[in-house]
C-alpha cells in the first residue's frame, strides 16, 4: 500500500470536515475521490499532504506513520508525494518563473544543482506538453491551461509515488479539461504514480480511475471499483451523482429517470443523526434517522457502502420513488 | 535578486499605463522636481546662511529670487537646502519604519498563532500614543536635531508598516503557492524570504509614497515648534515660524516654504494613487 487513511478526523473548530474516514491506495492505482462541495474531500488531501494537522486517525505512507512527523521528520518523505492544486492562479508563485516553479523541489531537496535542474525541467516540460521557450515566462503570461501543465510538472519532477490531485481541471475549460485529464491519464500509465484523484464531477474520473470512493459530509458512503460504481451504484447519494451526469446518447438521456435531491448538504458543524444522508434520502425511514449505518460489503464483493437498504441480495433504488 | 523581478515586459506594460494618465505623470514630474532641488539646489544657491544687511525682508528680485527674510539671507537658497532636510526627514524616517517594521509584520502574520496577538497589541498601544507627546520627549531626550525627528517619524509610521505587511502576509499564506512550497520541502525562512516577501511588495511600495509625504509634513510641524531642525539650519518648518512674525511686510517668506510644502506632498500622494493603480493587478490587463 502506498497510502493508508484509518479513521482520519479533522476538525476545524466546531465544523467537523472530516469524520471518521479511512481509505487505501495500492501501488500505481489512481482512486477518485468524490463527493459535492463541503464534504471533506480536499481537507482529507490536505492532511495526507500534512498542510493541515489532522485532529485523529492515521495516515500511512510507504507503510511509515507521518500522522505525527514534525516538519522536519516530514521533509524527506516529501519527495514521494506531491500535489496539484485547483486554482491554477494562486498555485503558481507569480514572482517565480515556470523553470524556477518547476525546479524549485529538485533544488528544496538537493537533489541537483543549476544545471542539472535546467535539464530536468526542459525534460519535465517537455512530458506536460510545454513549450520550451515558457521557462523563461511568468505565470501570468501563461493560460490556465498551461499553469495546470506546469503544476503538474512541478508535482512530477521529483517522480513521487503519489500524487494528490484536488480538483485539477474544475477551474478550466470543457475543452481544455479533456486535454489536461488525458495528459494526466497518459503521464499516470507512463510514470506509474499512484494518485489520490479529488473530485466533485464523476465524470472526470470515469476513464482515470481504477477505484471510486464516495464522500458525503465527511464520512465515506460507498467505494469500490469504478465500473461497478458506475454499472451498480449501491448507495442512494451514489445513485443520485450518477443520474444527475448527462449521458452522450439522447436516447438514454431522455429515458432516465433523474433523482433530484431535495435542499442543501446539512451543516458540517452539526450533522445529522443518524445517516447524515437521511434528510435528503428519497428512501429514508425510521431507522437511518437513529441509526448511523456503516460502511458493509455483504456481498464480499470490495465494494462497501453505508446504507441501512444495502443487502446481501438486494440494492436500493433510489430512482424507483418518483 | 533577478529572478524575483517582474519581467522587463510586464513593467513596460506597466510604465505604458501609468504614462498614459495625467495625475500620476504630475505627481512624478513634481517628485523629480522636489528630489533636483534637494539634491542639486544646493550647490547652485549660495550660503543659505550668508547675511546681507542691506537687503533684509527684500521682496524677490533679479539678485534674490525669492526674497531674503529678516536676516537678509537669501529664500531661494533655504528653500534648496530646507529641500534637502526634508528629503532626508521623509526618505531615512520611511526607511526606519520599513527596516524595523516589515520583519516585525513578516513573523507576526506567518506565526500568527503566538507571535500575532503579542505584536498586534504592542501595535495598538503605539498607535494609542499621542505624536507629538512622544516627539517632545524625544526631543528632550535627545536634543531637537534632524535625527530626533527621523526617529519619532519613524517610530509613528510603524504601526501603519507592521499592520500592512502583516495583513498582506496573512493572505498570502493562504496562496496555494505557498501550500505548494511547504509540498516542495521548502522551510519556513525560505517561504518567507521567496514567496511571501516579494509578494507583500506593491502595498508597501505604495505606503512609502503616502509615508514620505507625511514625514515631510512632519519633520516642517516639529521643525516649526522647535522640536526639529534647529536655526541656522535652514527648513521650511523653521522658514515658517520665522515668517509668521513678518507676515504683513514679506508675505514671501511665508509663500515660498509654504507652497513647497504643498507641492511635494502633493506630488508623492499623486505618484502613489498611479502606483497603486498600476502594481494592483485586478486594476487592468
Amino acid at each position: 500500500m502506498i497510502l493508508r487513511i484509518d479513521n482520519l478526523v479533522k476538525h476545524y473548530g466546531p465544523v467537523r470536515a472530516v469524520d471518521g474516514l479511512s481509505l487505501e491506495i495500492g501501488e500505481g492505482e489512481v482512486l477518485g475521490l468524490v463527493g459535492e462541495s463541503g464534504s471533506g474531500k480536499s481537507t482529507v488531501g490536505k492532511c495526507v499532504l500534512r498542510l493541515t494537522e489532522p485532529t485523529a486517525g492515521t495516515i500511512e505512507l510507504n507503510g511509515r506513520d507521518i500522522t505525527h512527523l514534525s516538519r522536519r521528520a516530514m521533509r524527506p518523505l516529501r519527495r514521494d508525494v506531491h500535489m496539484v492544486f485547483q486554482d491554477p492562479y494562486s498555485s503558481l508563485n507569480p514572482r517565480f518563473t515556470i523553470e524556477r516553479i518547476v525546479g524549485e523541489p529538485l533544488l528544496r531537496h538537493k537533489l541537483a544543482d543549476r544545471r542539472e535542474t535546467s535539464r530536468r525541467v526542459a525534460e519535465m516540460l517537455e512530458k506536460v506538453g510545454l513549450r520550451q521557450e515558457m521557462r523563461s515566462r511568468f505565470p501570468h503570461e501563461l493560460s490556465g491551461g498551461q499553469r495546470q501543465r506546469v503544476g503538474l510538472a512541478r508535482a512530477l519532477i521529483l517522480e513521487p509515488k503519489l500524487v494528490v490531485a484536488d480538483e485539477p481541471v474544475s477551474a478550466l475549460d470543457v475543452s481544455v479539461q479533456a486535454s489536461v485529464l488525458n495528459l494526466i491519464t497518459d503521464l499516470q500509465r507512463d510514470m506509474g504514480f499512484s494518485c489520490l484523484f479529488i473530485t466533485h464531477d464523476l465524470s472526470v474520473v470515469e476513464f482515470l480511475a481504477d477505484r471510486i470512493a464516495v464522500m458525503y459530509l465527511g464520512k465515506l458512503v460507498e467505494s469500490g471499483p469504478t465500473k461497478e460504481i458506475f454499472a451498480q451504484p449501491r448507495h442512494p447519494y451514489t445513485q443520485a451523482l450518477l443520474s444527475a451526469a448527462p449521458v452522450a446518447d439522447p436516447v438514454t438521456q431522455r429515458e432516465r429517470r433523474r433523482i433530484v435531491l431535495g435542499g442543501d448538504v446539512p451543516s458540517p458543524v452539526d450533522p445529522p443523526s443518524g445517516c447524515r444522508f437521511h434528510t435528503r434520502c428519497p428512501l429514508a425511514y425510521d431507522e437511518c434517522r437513529t441509526v448511523e449505518p456503516a460502511l458493509q460489503d455483504p456481498r464480499g464483493s470490495g465494494h462497501p457502502a453505508a446504507c441501512h437498504l444495502v443487502t446481501a441480495d438486494r440494492v436500493p433504488d433510489a430512482a424507483a420513488t418518483r | 535578486m533577478t529572478d524575483t523581478m517582474a519581467p522587463p515586459l510586464r513593467r513596460a506594460r506597466m510604465w505604458r499605463r501609468f504614462r498614459r494618465r495625467p495625475m500620476p505623470m504630475t505627481g512624478l514630474v513634481l517628485v523629480i522636481g522636489f528630489i533636483l532641488l534637494a539634491l542639486v539646489g544646493p550647490l547652485v544657491t549660495g550660503d543659505p546662511a550668508a547675511q546681507d544687511y542691506l537687503a533684509t525682508l527684500a521682496p524677490p528680485s533679479a539678485a534674490h529670487p525669492m526674497g531674503t527674510d529678516d536676516l537678509g539671507r537669501d529664500a531661494f537658497a533655504r528653500i534648496a537646502h530646507g529641500a534637502q532636510v526634508s528629503l532626508q526627514a521623509g526618505v531615512l524616517s520611511t526607511a526606519l519604519a520599513m527596516a524595523v517594521g516589515i520583519p516585525i509584520g513578516l513573523v507576526a502574520g506567518f506565526y500568527r498563532r503566538w507571535l500575532d496577538p503579542i505584536v498586534m497589541r504592542l501595535v495598538d498601544v503605539t498607535l494609542a500614543f499621542p505624536f507629538l507627546v512622544f516627539a517632545v520627549g524625544l526631543a528632550a531626550i535627545l536634543g531637537p536635531s534632524l535625527r530626533g525627528v527621523v526617529l519619532a517619524l519613524g517610530f509613528s509610521q510603524l504601526p501603519a508598516v507592521i499592520r500592512i505587511t502583516r495583513g498582506e502576509v496573512l493572505a498570502i499564506r493562504e496562496m496555494d503557492y505557498v501550500a505548494a512550497a511547504v509540498a516542495d520541502g521548502a522551510g519556513d525562512g525560505h517561504i518567507i524570504f521567496r514567496y511571501v516577501l516579494p509578494n507583500c511588495a506593491s502595498p508597501l511600495i505604495v505606503q512609502a509614497t503616502v509615508a514620505i509625504p507625511a514625514a515631510i509634513i512632519g519633520e516642517a510641524t516639529l521643525s516649526f515648534l522647535g522640536l526639529g531642525v534647529q536655526p541656522p539650519t535652514p527648513s521650511w518648518g523653521v522658514m515658517l515660524t520665522t515668517a509668521q512674525q513678518y507676515l504683513g511686510d514679506a508675505p514671501w517668506l511665508a509663500i515660498w516654504p509654504g507652497v513647497m510644502i504643498a507641492l511635494a506632498t502633493l506630488g508623492f500622494n499623486l505618484l502613489g494613487d498611479g502606483l497603486r493603480d498600476v502594481l494592483d493587478p485586478r486594476s487592468g490587463p
